[in-house]
């Protein structure tokens, strides 16, 4: 699965622009420690025996890895040429980032750590710095295509900035490790940073001030309000600064949610099937009769996925409750019972029960893991929740899985 | 979506306003407007909007703002209940 990196390794070298003189005396310049981009940490410690800084660079040019054609060329720099990003995307961007969107290979969607340029930027230029996933590159990149900025990308794993803020890979450390290993006070003459306000539970400013000089100016929280932002760093309208969770935003985290609950609920799934298969051979229904009803069953459960994985996250903030096991089990009621109506008229009221709440069960649960993905749940609230949630979701979706293979047994 | 209060009377999140030397940074790194300016130091707003994230906590150069930071996902708890803090992540595979 490390494929990428692993191309990335051993892969051609990083050859110096024409024009650009190597003014060091006798380093080679795939000697450089430091200045150029690390393949993520623990990815390189693979390469045991070499001093890490001073380790042949990554190949940034090469077909496998998802970075290279983003790459246009070097700039120089005081400690050696440094990478420049494209600012524009490619096809290729956009078919890496509707993978990871889909939820397929999102955690290896890396760039190596280390310092970028955008544009032409010189010792006076803006440093911003952000972290190692590509779609999080990406969304910075883009936005600074009349800018000249050094970009520092700090190892977070390829996980975006407030993840791994809150992870601690985004963090103080890494932050001081990465401006020293890319020599950031010997490119720029300015001691300034700007990093994503989302960073801040991760980094402390302050901290980050004693150990290198250098101050942190926290930047918007958005990477396309940069613009304007450094345009004029002093006045930030309140909007830069909170949180937002759009529809459109919403709607973006649904194939995720799918291709999360995916794996456990086929598994979960099969488990029943199994069971309801063994129990409808033993028992008196004839084998059409037990097939339709382990296809109700089926269609409940799916109903439920649904209502919990896609319905909840569009229709969030016009769901009833504020606990999200509590939405979804709304949401959940409400989807049993329309297909109740449509997909499975006539049925004895104990089977649509037991559907019913195979369905809220689902959705549910579901609903509530939606929690990790909004930017507004906090730990305690969750706990709080999933204190009576889960015991709730346990007892309702056992009760309606008993009535369910109850139905499946007498067909 | 405007109103992102979650439960009511959770957040962890206090401020101890004599620490406070009033240099806004706290008003800068939340997400969610939570602290304010009044009278020269920082006041907390709306609690109930806190997420818990630490920002201001670990931006507070006075420590004057405490709060239990986390992430809230019900994944993770689920799975601090059952494989303990340290073992804990939010991916399905490649701990994050």
């Amino acid at each position: 699965m490390k494929n990428d990196h692993k191309a990335a390794m051993s892969g051609e070298r990083l050859r110096l622009t024409p024009g650009i003189k190597d003014t060091r005396p006798h380093l080679p310049y795939r000697a450089v420690p430091g200045i150029l981009p690390e393949v993520p940490r623990e990815k390189t410690d693979a390469c045991c025996g070499t001093p890490s800084g001073l380790m042949t660079p990554p190949s940034l040019t090469s077909g496998d890895a998802p970075y290279g054609h983003c790459l246009q060329g070097h700039v120089p720099s005081p400690v050696g040429p440094v990478p420049r990003l494209s600012t524009r995307l490619t096809a290729r961007d956009y078919w890496g980032g509707l993978k990871v969107r889909l939820g397929l290979g999102r955690d290896r969607y890396a760039m190596p750590a280390g310092l970028y340029a955008v544009g032409r930027p010189g010792p006076r230029s803006p440093v911003l710095v952000t972290a190692n996933y590509k779609l999080t590159v990406d969304a910075l990149r883009t936005e600074l295509s009349t800018h000249d900025a050094w970009i520092l990308a700090l190892d977070t794993n390829g996980i975006n900035v407030w993840c791994a803020a809150g992870k601690g890979t985004f963090a103080t450390d890494e932050l001081v490790h990465r401006l020293k290993a890319s020599r950031l006070d010997q490119v720029v003459t300015h001691r300034k940073l700007v990093l994503p306000q989302l960073g801040a539970s991760g980094v402390a400013g302050h901290r980050v001030k004693q150990r290198t000089g250098f101050q942190v100016i926290w930047g918007p929280i958005r990477a396309r309000d940069l613009p304007a932002f450094l345009k004029n760093p002093q006045k930030t309208p309140p909007s830069m600064r909170r949180m937002s969770f759009t529809l459109k935003e919403r709607i973006t985290l649904v194939p995720v949610e799918i291709s999360a609950a995916f794996r456990p609920a086929a598994w979960s799934l099969g488990m029943a099937m199994l069971m309801a298969l063994l129990l409808g051979m033993a028992g008196p229904a004839p084998f059409k009769t037990v097939l339709h009803t382990m296809l109700l069953g089926v269609t409940a459960t799916v109903v439920g996925l649904l209502s919990g994985a896609v319905l909840t996250p569009i229709l969030l903030p016009w769901i009833p409750g504020r606990a999200f096991a509590l939405k979804g089990a709304f949401l959940g009621l409400a989807a049993a019972f329309i297909s109740l109506l449509a997909v499975y008229p006539d049925m004895t009221v104990e089977t649509s029960i037991a559907l019913t709440m195979m369905t809220i069960a689902t959705s549910s649960f579901l609903a509530m893991n939606f929690t990790g993905a909004t930017p507004f749940t906090s730990p305690s609230g969750v706990e709080r929740e999933m204190r009576w949630a889960i015991p709730a979701q346990a007892l309702v979706v056992t009760i309606g899985l008993i009535g369910w293979l109850q139905a499946v047994w007498a067909g | 979506m405007r109103n992102m209060t979650y439960l009511p009377g959770v957040s962890t999140l206090t401020l101890d306003t004599s620490r406070c030397n009033g240099c806004r940074t706290c008003t800068l790194v939340c997400p969610h407007a939570v602290l304010k300016m009044a009278n020269g130091h920082a006041v907390i707003g709306n609690r109930d909007d806190c997420m818990e994230c630490g920002a201001c906590a670990l931006n507070c150069p006075q420590e004057a703002l405490r709060v239990t930071p986390g992430v809230g996902c019900a994944a993770y708890v689920l799975q601090t209940w059952f494989k303990g803090k340290e073992a804990a992540c939010c991916g399905e595979s490649g701990c994050c």
